[in-house]
């Protein structure tokens, strides 16, 4: 082997790459933070200097701060309501053995695998066939549609470990149904639900495309930034939004992976052997 | 232990579908008795244990709990408590929360649950650690703490289920011996679920060996080693060496044998007897078999050649070929006197007594369909 | 024991026999996920059959006229401007599928062969990027390539050129970077998790056997990581070719994908059976390349052995 390929062999190649790679992924998101500080309207180096007044302007604007209210009361509909479909079905799933269970879960979890132009397509087609006027109810029930996977995966791996003897032995204790879920079921369980509350807001937060094929009038912060980005005066301002909205995402996310692997930890020590 | 049944099982079958988990079991365990259930995996024997805890319905049949017909009693207005085979820890509780789990439905005063939570966990020896969380707990500890939640709450029957299978052998032994001082100790009924018949053996007050959802014989430990009623029983209990024989004749309780090489042997009828042509399946355990040295003399011996040999340390297993027996037979010798050294092929003597054979009877066919 | 597994046979419907059922694991597993069930049967399975449905009609104005007729597709398939979208979309989701793939193994590896004890945060810090707002990163996307945004400036500013490039932003290339980077963790989650289940044991087992590392890695871990690769390939390509956002923003003229056309059909053109068609059209072709690419995978790993 002669002494060039040796040294070769003593780069880490794969670190490096991986260095890189981590790189690509955080470039995009490091810089709307990055430029919603630049005393400038357009973003370009070098850099103008620090300031703060396009949070500032924000305060002020009304229409951003309806679309922010929209998109609170669309998310915590949408995380409630997705979690408790996902909490139906991850139970079903993790806990019993019944035909036509692949199908179900299949069809509950199609959103991942589709377009989600089909799935919108598909929702306003339904809600306009029917007659019914696009509102945050729409934006609700169809973003509902595309979270449960979500919820159902967080709240499955949180479920899967769950012991059944931890049940039957607080009836064995002299617990009854209602107060065995209340003493035993919630508490173990209670770290995954939360988790998934966190993701689906999140989710729904963010989501775009269905909020904008399904909301009508009243816009969610997704749609007011899609709504701006034509106007390049107020590119400034939208990145200050973006950042507030990516470190909301980034702090939940964050509390959901906690929350997640106490979850984990709990139901693997639940029926872990020595 | 007294005469008075505590448990009285009778007619129990368990179907899944056509699948028979339980085939038409009766058995009665008295007040105070350590009972144990013993068989292989899939033989009934949790499914029984579950049935009396409340956790499965029998498709047919009663189980009396203290006399009280319970069958149509949820677990948890049964007056039995269960140590699970993962424990089922509550994980989000610590061990003194475990322990008061179940006598806060009960709503005594405050020092009264304190001092029965106290009570309990030095009976397990685990005073002090009642602040620890689940994951801070060794498995023997874990053990102890579902133990103490179990008693605590006075049951008049404790049910385990496989309770020592996830330890290490070495801690498994000193927990047997201190299940036993447990049980000696509360006075009351324990039921043991196990595969292990070393376990069964030293723990039982008697023995409930099952095969296919069916009893297959029901004795002190002592008994059903020594007299395994069918050949599957004392297969199951520990090494055999099986023999055919021809029936002589039958005189009330007892029968008189011919076994090739070993001569004519008379035995007691097991219960279920029955010859059809003529022939029966007789027993004797290795440990029956003693080899003879030099000069020494035995009233019944038999001539044979070394044809295997197993050393396990205080002892050493022996296969020995005799002439005229198909199968060579198992003997074990204790390392006293150099049977760890014996060449294979050397010449040797074994002695016998005619009395340690077992006359064992069919076992029934199986079907759980 | 064992015998719970058999589950219930067929049983005559006496009373006490519903009873049992009733309370049997079938019965509380499917009233358990009922609820979910019949959500996304009314407002998954439901719309999708009457997207299917919708295709085969024609719209009059503000009529449906429901008599069949295949002219939406017949449409959909021959006319250039959509065939072309139909052609650069594919190409575009199989591009991308491929790129993140094969970028995304490499790190996927890394995390499971070398992730030490910290393997989730690695995980999580993978996944924290694509759970922020897509809109967002796309638009950040806009300025980095943009003609006066971050690459040009700052390659300006080091010296590197000495006036901007025009090629980075609204073509298909744009659109390609751009995806693969909101895909990242969704390719490398499956990959993972398949090399996570790779017994360590088997490759130990080829070295033994007189493998060196790179052919152990073809010969075992890779074959053995398929499951993974493949569920990448399709969870990344199938919702790709449905792209709104990216194209909208980043890909220009040059880089317009088939859920443009679809939105017009839905929005300004007002043609729902087109747009239906199109949609239908978009799965079925999709589904039919993920479909071969899958069985190439297949025939390929093969071929290694």
């Amino acid at each position: 082997m002669s002494l060039l390929t040796q040294r070769l062999r003593f780069i880490p190649f794969l670190p490096i790459y991986v260095a890189l790679y981590f790189l690509f992924l955080y470039l995009p998101i490091l810089l709307l933070p990055i430029f919603s500080f630049n005393n400038a309207a357009t973003t370009t180096f070098p850099l103008a200097g620090f300031t703060t007044k396009w949070y500032a302007s924000l305060s002020g604007n009304s229409v951003m701060l309806e679309a922010a209210w929209n998109s609170l009361i669309v998310g915590l509909s949408v995380s409630l309501l997705s979690t408790i479909l996902g909490i139906c079905a991850a139970r079903a799933i993790t806990r019993h053995r019944f035909r036509g269970q692949r199908a179900a879960a299949g069809l509950i979890m199609a959103p991942l695998f589709l377009p989600e132009i089909i799935v919108a397509v598909s929702l306003l087609m339904i809600v306009l066939a029917m007659g019914v006027e696009l509102s945050l109810v729409t934006v609700i029930l169809g973003q509902t549609v595309f979270c449960v996977p979500y919820a159902m995966s967080v709240l499955v791996s949180g479920f899967e470990g769950f012991d059944r003897s931890l049940e039957e032995a607080s009836y064995d204790l002299g617990e009854t149904a209602i107060g065995t879920f209340r003493r035993v079921t919630l508490p173990v369980v209670a770290p995954a639900i939360v988790s998934s509350l966190l993701v689906t807001f999140t989710i729904s937060l963010d989501e775009f495309i269905l909020a904008f094929f399904l909301s009508g009038t009243e816009p969610t912060l997704p749609v007011y930034i899609w709504g701006q980005l034509r106007f390049a005066a107020k590119l400034p301002g939208v990145l200050a939004l973006g950042t507030i909205m990516l470190v909301v995402s980034i702090l939940m996310l964050t509390l959901a992976e906690i929350l997640r692997r106490r979850a984990e930890r709990r139901t693997q020590l639940a029926h872990a052997l020595p | 232990m007294s005469d008075r049944a505590m448990i009285q099982i009778e007619n129990v079958s368990k179907f899944y579908g056509i699948y028979k988990a339980l085939d038409d079991v009766s058995l009665s365990i008295a007040e105070g008795e350590f009972f144990s259930l013993l068989g292989p995996s899939g033989c009934g024997k949790t499914t029984l244990l579950r049935s009396i805890a409340g956790f499965e319905n029998p498709t047919t049949g009663e189980i009396y709990i203290d006399g009280v017909p319970s069958l149509a009693l949820p677990p948890n207005k049964r007056p039995t408590n269960m140590v699970f085979q993962s424990y089922a820890i509550f994980p989000h509780l610590d061990v003194a929360e475990n322990v008061a789990y179940g006598l806060k439905r009960l709503k005594l005063s405050p020092e009264e649950e304190k001092k029965r939570v106290g009570d309990a966990l030095d009976m397990v020896r685990l005073s002090g650690l009642g602040r620890r969380k689940a994951h801070e707990l060794s498995g023997g500890q874990r053990q102890r703490v579902a133990l103490a939640r179990a008693l605590v709450m006075r049951p008049k029957v404790l049910l385990l289920d496989e309770p020592l299978s996830a330890l290490d052998k070495k801690l498994r032994e000193e927990m047997q011996v201190e299940l036993r001082t447990l049980q000696k100790a509360v006075g009351i009924t324990f039921i043991l679920v196990t595969h292990d018949q070393y376990e069964a053996l030293a723990l039982s007050d008697r023995i409930a060996v099952m095969f296919d959802g069916r009893i297959a014989q029901i004795a002190t430990p002592k008994e059903i080693y020594q007299r395994p009623r069918t050949r599957k029983v004392a297969d199951f209990l520990g090494g055999m060496n099986f023999l055919k024989a021809k029936v002589l004749g039958e005189q009330g309780n007892a029968v008189s044998i011919d076994t090739a090489r070993f001569g004519a042997v008379q035995l007691v009828k097991p219960q279920g007897f029955a010859t059809s042509d003529g022939h029966v399946t007789v027993g004797i355990r290795p440990e029956r078999l003693r080899l003879l040295w030099d000069d020494d003399r035995a009233p019944h011996e038999l001539a044979g050649r070394i044809e295997n040999r197993a050393y396990f340390g205080e002892v050493t297993h022996l296969t020995v070929g005799i002439d005229g027996l198909e199968q060579p037979l198992s003997m074990v010798e204790t390392n006293n006197f150099g049977a760890d050294d014996l060449p294979i092929g050397a010449e040797i003597r074994l002695a016998y007594d005619p009395e340690a054979f077992v006359l064992l009877a069919e076992d029934p066919p199986v079907s759980r369909l | 024991m064992t015998a719970a597994a058999f589950g219930p046979i067929a049983e005559t419907s006496s009373p006490s026999r519903r009873r049992a059922w009733m309370r049997s694991e079938e019965a509380r597993g499917l009233a358990m996920i009922s609820p979910t069930f019949l959500y996304a049967l009314a407002l998954l399975f439901l719309p999708v059959l009457i997207v299917i449905a919708y295709s085969f009609w024609t719209q009059n104005y503000l009529e449906i006229d429901r008599t069949f007729t295949l002219e939406n597709y017949r449409q959909a398939l021959t006319e250039p401007i959509y065939r072309d979208l139909f052609v650069r979309s594919l190409w575009i989701s199989l591009t991308v599928s491929v790129v993140t793939v094969v970028f995304s193994y490499p790190v996927a590896w890394f995390i499971s062969f070398h992730g030490g004890v910290h393997k989730n945060l690695w995980l999580f810090l993978i996944t924290v990027p694509c759970w922020t707002s897509y809109l967002l990163r796309v638009m950040s996307w806009k300025v980095i390539l943009g003609y006066g945004g971050v690459m040009n400036t700052g390659l300006i500013s080091m010296g590197l050129i000495d006036k901007p490039v025009t090629s980075l932003l609204y073509n298909s290339n744009a659109v390609v970077i751009t995806l693969v980077h909101s895909w990242a963790a969704f390719a490398i989650l499956p990959i993972y998790v398949s090399l996570q289940k790779v017994d360590r044991t088997l490759i130990e087992a080829a070295r033994d056997l007189g493998d060196n590392r790179i052919k152990a890695f073809f010969r075992i871990t890779l074959p053995l990581s398929l499951p993974g690769v493949i569920s990448a390939f399709l969870i990344v390509m199938i919702p790709t070719v449905g792209d709104y956002v990216t194209p909208r923003l980043v890909g220009g003229k040059d880089g317009v994908m088939i859920a443009t056309a679809i939105q017009a059909q839905f929005g300004k053109a007002a043609n729902w059976p087109l747009g239906a068609a199109l949609s239908v059209t978009t799965m079925v072709l999709v589904s039919l390349s993920a479909a071969a690419v899958v069985l190439a995978l297949k025939f390929a790993i093969r071929r290694i052995k």
